[in-house]
């Protein structure tokens, strides 16, 4: 089975966010870089499909060479090879065009499978997946947290958690998975896996080695726009329920969220 | 020349959705703003009447796509429906819901269009004609104001479920009701839904839950959670869980918020027992009413909360529940 695992680097969940003084942008000194956690688990899957039918897994991520870095830690877990798609041009590129370049990197690699994160923790667009799905025209198995491969392999089925129900859904192969978090528990790379990794091939695609136009993509090609980036409105710390026991805590705090809140 | 606000109803088993009412209400802001009508689109089987009650909200024609096919969405079916209906119809602003459907439904169809597309909003104007609207990014550690390129139409968004005003009913509105073509063969191979398990009967998915009861590390095992079951039985809510009470194997993941779980916006969100880590605060950052029960007074959380009880959960909830029985009756 050929494995498709797509990588976005974003900035560590940890990591404090602030606006650059261009105002579109976030600053970005002093971001802690890390593979999208939700990318971590498709890596994971596409490994332990791998593992199970054979194959390979190929991994690839868009941006800048920074992104190399998450591309070596997925080889590092056991994925076989890494593709990068980086351009000057790219940067600043909105959902669609990524999702444009990313389908030109891989439509011509027979891939069986393609598992992308449900969204990536920066933008919090989740546009890639399904946007990949529709250009290559193949099914989208959204926000998973199972997945089963056919003995055959030309099938998948997935479980989709929506609104108190599980969903199996299915489709047949090629298809595109989008993971949820609880789909699996990624590996740590190990130190072997990592002295391998840095042997494993690396290839950088620029957008003319895709055969696209730089000209659609980029900041200036945006389909949506950025007006301007602020700060969350802050919320105002209230005020502390008073009361001589936990009783009276709890009866002053339930008067005043049905009398003066007004939401019970 | 795109011209018209639509919006994209909900059903679930022939029932409309909540949040079709907030995006209607929504669209009809927007078109008198714009100074245009509304439509609203309802995709679903036998769905044409419930369909009319949303001339209630402001729209003022409906287009249904009525098909035993679309009883259940998937993207694969609803696609390519609504692309013809947005083709045929050329609307200048597309509206749809933030939920689990709306969100996987505008992904695709964005890219069918090949339009911006703009996720789980919280507002919406229109400016020099044009659509403008905020969006949390980084789960809310940032706000984004958006707007879409000129060849970019429709301007499509999504709005986040319970953060928009929904217009009061007048009964008095009525909407002619058209039939749309249901053509569901676009030549592309399909995912199916084979099976519908139920998890939990009547449970709302967090991200449009009315009132949420969240607990962290402070509830010390699994077992801890059955004083939040039973406060969240009686106020009519869900219980959610901190990413540590999650790690910890708890709660289910399907019940986590935060920046790498759901994003929540409920009009109560009570915290017990958690300390307020930032990848926390951002998920439920929107709620209308925070509250916070700690017995650590520094805990980071009380720093966001509109009203905090510095005590142990264990001690103050089950009254708590007690006294909200009481208010409510």
């Amino acid at each position: 089975m050929k494995i498709i695992a797509c990588v976005k680097q974003v900035p560590d969940t940890e990591t404090q966010i602030k606006v650059a003084p261009d105002g579109t942008s976030i600053a970005q000194d002093g971001i802690k870089w890390v593979m999208n956690p939700y990318d971590e688990f498709g890596v994971e899957e596409a490994l332990r499909l791998k593992e199970k039918f054979g194959g390979e897994v190929i991994v690839v991520g868009l941006g800048p060479k920074r992104v190399t870095e998450s591309l070596r830690t997925a080889l590092a877990m056991g994925a076989d090879k890494a593709i990068l798609v980086t351009d000057d041009a790219l940067e600043g590129s909105d959902a669609l065009a990524v999702a444009r370049a990313l389908a030109a990197a891989v439509k011509d690699l027979e891939f069986d499978l393609i598992l992308a994160g449900q969204r990536g923790v920066d933008d919090d667009q989740g546009l890639v997946g399904a946007s990949l799905a529709e250009f290559l025209g193949i099914p989208h198995l959204p926000v998973i947290t199972k997945l089963e491969a056919s003995e055959d392999g030309k099938s998948v089925k997935a479980n989709r958690p929506v609104e108190g129900k599980t969903l199996v859904l299915e489709a047949a192969l090629p298809a595109l998975v989008t993971a949820q978090k609880g789909l699996n528990e990624p590996r740590y790379a190990s130190l072997p896996g990592i002295m391998k990794a840095k042997k494993k091939p690396l290839e950088e695609k620029s957008l003319a080695d895709l055969g696209l136009d730089a000209s659609e993509f980029g900041t200036g090609a945006r389909k949506l726009k950025v007006i301007e980036l602020t700060p969350p409105p802050e919320r105002q710390a209230g005020k502390i329920v008073e009361g001589e026991s936990p009783e009276e805590k709890a009866a002053a705090l339930a008067k005043l969220l049905h009398d003066e809140a007004k939401v019970i | 020349m795109a011209q018209g606000v639509m919006v994209i109803a909900e059903q679930r088993g022939g029932e409309i959705h909540k949040i079709s009412n907030e995006v209607t209400s929504e669209g009809r802001r927007l078109a008198d703003a714009l100074g245009q009508d509304l439509t609203t689109v309802v995709l679903g089987s036998g769905v044409k009447d419930k369909a009319a009650a949303l001339a209630r909200y402001g729209a003022d024609k409906i287009i249904a796509a009525d098909d035993p096919q679309l009883e259940n969405y998937t993207s694969d079916a609803y696609v390519p429906v609504i692309a013809e209906i947005v083709k045929a119809n050329e609307p200048a602003v597309l509206l749809l819901g933030a939920s689990s459907m709306g969100k996987d439904l505008s992904a695709r169809l964005s890219a069918r269009l090949g339009v911006g597309m703009a996720q789980d909003c919280v507002s919406f104007a229109v400016e020099d004609g044009k659509l403008t609207a905020v969006r949390p990014i980084y789960a809310g550690k940032a706000y984004a104001k958006v707007t879409f390129s000129d060849d970019s139409l429709p301007q499509m968004a999504t709005a986040r479920p319970n953060v928009l005003a929904v217009n009061e009913p007048d009964a008095g509105r009525s909407a002619d009701v058209v039939d749309a073509p249901v053509n569901l063969d676009d030549g592309q191979s399909k995912a199916k839904v084979a099976e519908v398990v139920v998890d939990e009967s009547g449970k709302v998915d967090l991200t449009e839950a009315d009132k949420i009861v969240s607990g962290g590390r402070g509830m010390k095992g699994p077992e801890g959670f059955q004083v939040l079951e039973e406060l969240a039985a009686a106020i009519g809510g869900s219980v959610g869980a901190s990413r540590s009470a999650v790690g910890a194997g708890w709660r289910s993941h399907t019940d986590q918020v935060g920046q790498t779980g759901k994003v929540v916006s409920p009009n109560l969100y009570v915290a017990c027992g958690i300390s307020g880590a930032i990848q926390h605060l951002a998920g439920m950052s929107t709620s209308k009413v925070i509250v916070a029960i700690n017995k650590d007074p520094d805990a980071p959380i009380f720093q966001k909360a509109d009203y905090g009880v510095v005590d142990d959960l264990f001690k103050v909830v089950p009254p708590l529940t007690e006294e909200v029985k009481k208010v409510m009756a």
